[in-house]
Parts: C-alpha cells; structure tokens; sequence
C-alpha cells in the first residue's frame, strides 16, 4: 500500500491506495471524479486524459502513486463555477460531442495543445495534435473546428488582458 | 495487473539498492512497463521509480558533443532548442514516437533499455555511433542492443546518459504503423568524418541492424540515386500481419533513400 498525495483540481487530497492502482482509477474510485473516462486501457485512445504538472498524459497508463507530489487537472476543475471554460465552450458551440465519452479526453488534450500553440493553430496541426485522441462516432470534423475556435477565443482575451494591462500602465 | 510494491528512488545509488528487492524492475516512464503489467506479460513483483532522479534528466550540449539523461522524456528531446540546432535528426525522430501524451512520460533511457525492435531510438543511437552511459560503465550502441528486448544491461545496471558526437548530416525516416505509429521500416542516415552510418529498426527480425549494402553505396556517393538497384536482402527481415520480408527489405530501401534526401536538404 501506497500513502498518495495531490492536488486535484486545486483541493488537497490524500488516499491510501494499493501500489498498483491506476491514476485514472485513484481519480474515479476514490475521488469520484468519473469526468475521467477509462476506454481502451490500453493508452491508445486517450478517454482518460488528464492534466498532470500541466502536461496531458494518459491517467490509464500511469499508476497513483507515481502521480504523488503531482498537481492534477481533470475536466471537473476547467469550469470557473458555472462559466464553461473556452475549450468546453467551443465544444458546445459547435457541437463537437456526438455520444460524449471521448469528449473528457479531448477537451483536456485541446486544452494542453492550445496552451503550447500560443500563436495560433491551424486545422492540420490540430488533427496531426490529436492524433492521440480517438473519437468512436468519428465525429473529428467539429471537435477540430471546435478547438480551432476556442484558440482564437483565447488568444483574443489574452491579447485583451494584455492591451488591458498596458492601458492600466499607461494610465 | 498483479500486486506489486511500489518504490520511488532518490538517487541513482539508491535505486541500485532499491533493485535488489525480489523481482524488481525499473521503472522510467512506463508507457511500456505499465502496459505490459496491466496485461499481465510482465509482473514485477516491485518498481523502481528513476523519474524523480535529478540527475537522469536534461540534455546538454556543448560544441557538436550531446548528452541526454536518461530520464529525458520524448517531448524535451523534440524540443530542445539547443538540440534542434546541432542534431535535429533526434530531435525529430523523438517527435515521431507515439502521441504527445506518451511523449510527455516515455524517455529515452526507458525506450533502449527496453529495446523494441520497432522503437526509434535503438536506430538513432546505432547511426550516431553513440555511447550509453550507466551507473558502472561506458556501452557503444553497437554493444548495447542485443537483439529483442535484449541488452548488454545486467539487472541492476541503470542507464543514466546517452552520449553522442553530432554529425554533419543526419536525417531519420520511418514508415510508422498507422495505429501504433511504432516503425514497421524506420532508417536513420548518418554522415561524418568517419564516414556513412545506415541503421534501421522495425525490419529486422533479431532487432535494430546496420546495412551494409546502403552504407557502401552511400559511402561511393551520399545521394538517393547511389541507392537505386542496390539489394537488400530479406533473409533476416521481420514478416508479421503488418508486413512481409520482402516489403519490409523493399521500405528499408526506400526509407534510407528518404533519408539521405533529407539529410542532405537539412545540411
């Protein structure tokens, strides 16, 4: 038995958990955080992923206790209350979840790949990105139009914080 | 997957100590291991976490000489600013392994000390005539892969660094499987003051080779042309349900041919 320790989604948590237990099962079972889908359990479709230090990675493929010390994200800590975060928003927006089991997955993918592309994306680089995300409805065409808007979404409030900022130091 | 012990060493010395619980085994990024635990084709009775080992990780370059820690993961080789400058044929190569979720947890120690015969790195460091470090002493590539999943590592042995001399040009091409994106065919080129280095991963049925049919034709001139009619033989190529002998003998042909184009664009 492992004592595990971490933050999750901004909140303290602790948990004595076998060596063996999975990341993805640790977030499920004993945080009840079920936003994390397990799908192929294999690391192949990428259901499961979620933020850890703030990388993406596969919480099938990663055992609890490895995780220890971690900072983890998981879709239940994107939304600022009840504001959609833009990436979740953009999905709704543009109807980028057909049955939704990928969707977790895929919004925390999206995320992490928005946050590394601050200059912007375009449609091949998001659909060369998720390559580790599969969707079962094949339904890839709205979820990469879906993070192609929440990029520009981010930039342009970003940029608006920005100018906000200098105008602030201006005045 | 069955019970196991979990144990995160501090330092290299004490996952030395560490290893010699039971049926121990190192654990790096796990994108291997922990997959092969769930299905039961590996069951370590404890891990040896080295992913909290400070001195396992980074990527230092100094003049045309790289070291890489072996912790390094497969997304700061493919990022590395310095590295892309003096050797970005690795750089690529660690790019094209897996998804990025898997590259943010794979590294480079963990992938040679496994020694898929479809990985890309056992190429890279074949082809660049690299040396693997360890915790007791200095391996050339071509001493450490030793066949499938086999090394020149004893059990407790610990890879800490990957050493290589950057050369001129150097380029890597593979034909990836579409779901797993391992190599069926991946060719790494290189070309120094010591003259060609074709090695190829993926094709082999004994693991990562050398060609020596390409190297001489490349050796006479470093062009894709010097390769046309060139044989390769299939005797000892990999068949499998993704691939023949033949076919695979045929991409290796065609994969070096990528790849001296490459290598001599990027030059």
């Amino acid at each position: 038995m492992s004592e595990v320790s971490l933050v999750v989604n901004g909140r303290r948590v602790s948990g004595v958990v076998e060596d063996r237990t999975l990341l993805v099962h640790f977030l499920r079972e004993h945080l009840g955080l079920t936003g994390t889908h397990v799908g192929c359990d294999t690391s192949q479709c990428g259901a499961c992923v979620v933020h850890v230090d703030g990388k993406a990675v596969k919480s099938c493929t990663m055992l609890a206790a490895q995780a220890s010390g971690s900072t983890v994200v998981t879709i239940e800590g994107l939304a600022d209350g009840a504001d959609l975060h833009p990436v979740q928003a953009a999905f709704r927006e543009n109807h980028a979840l057909q049955c939704g089991f990928c969707t977790p997955g895929m919004i925390m993918a999206s995320v992490d790949i928005i946050n590394r592309h601050p200059d912007g994306l375009d449609e091949a680089t998001v659909r060369e990105e998720l390559e580790g995300n599969i969707c079962r409805c094949t339904g890839y065409h709205n979820i990469v139009k879906a993070v192609l808007a929440a990029s520009k979404a981010m930039n342009k409030s970003k940029a608006k914080g920005k100018s906000a900022s200098r105008a602030k130091q201006a005045a | 997957m069955y019970s196991v012990n979990y144990h995160r060493a501090s330092s290299v010395a004490d996952a030395a100590k560490l290893i010699k619980k039971g049926d121990a085994k190192f654990l790096s990024g796990g994108m291997t291991l922990i997959p092969a635990m769930k299905t039961r084709l590996a069951a370590p009775s404890d891990l040896v976490d080295l992913n909290h080992i400070a001195e396992l990780k980074g990527i230092k370059v100094s003049g045309k000489t790289v070291t890489i820690g072996a912790a390094t993961t497969h997304y700061e080789v493919a990022t590395d600013e310095k590295l892309k400058k003096v050797c970005p044929a690795i750089a690529e190569l660690a790019g094209l392994i897996g998804d990025v979720a898997v590259r943010y947890r794979g590294t480079i120690g963990g992938s040679i000390a496994n020694n898929d015969p479809a990985a890309d790195y056992p190429a890279a460091l074949m082809a660049l005539d690299a040396t693997v470090v360890t915790n007791k002493r200095q391996i050339p590539a071509e001493k450490f892969f030793k066949g499938l999943f086999e090394t020149a590592l004893k059990d407790d042995e610990i890879v800490t660094a990957v050493t290589f001399t950057a050369p001129p040009k150097a380029a890597y091409q593979k034909f990836p499987n579409p779901a797993s994106r391992y190599a069926i065919t991946g060719v790494f080129v290189t070309k120094g003051k010591d003259g060609v280095r074709v090695a190829v991963t993926g094709a082999g049925d004994n693991g990562v080779f050398r060609s020596k049919e390409i190297e001489a034709a490349l050796a006479k001139k470093f062009d894709a042309a010097a390769l046309d009619g060139v044989k390769v033989p299939s005797a000892n190529m990999m068949t499998d349900m993704h691939a023949s002998a033949d076919y695979r003998a045929n991409l290796v042909l065609v994969m070096a041919k990528r790849a001296v184009t490459a290598a001599n664009a990027g030059a």
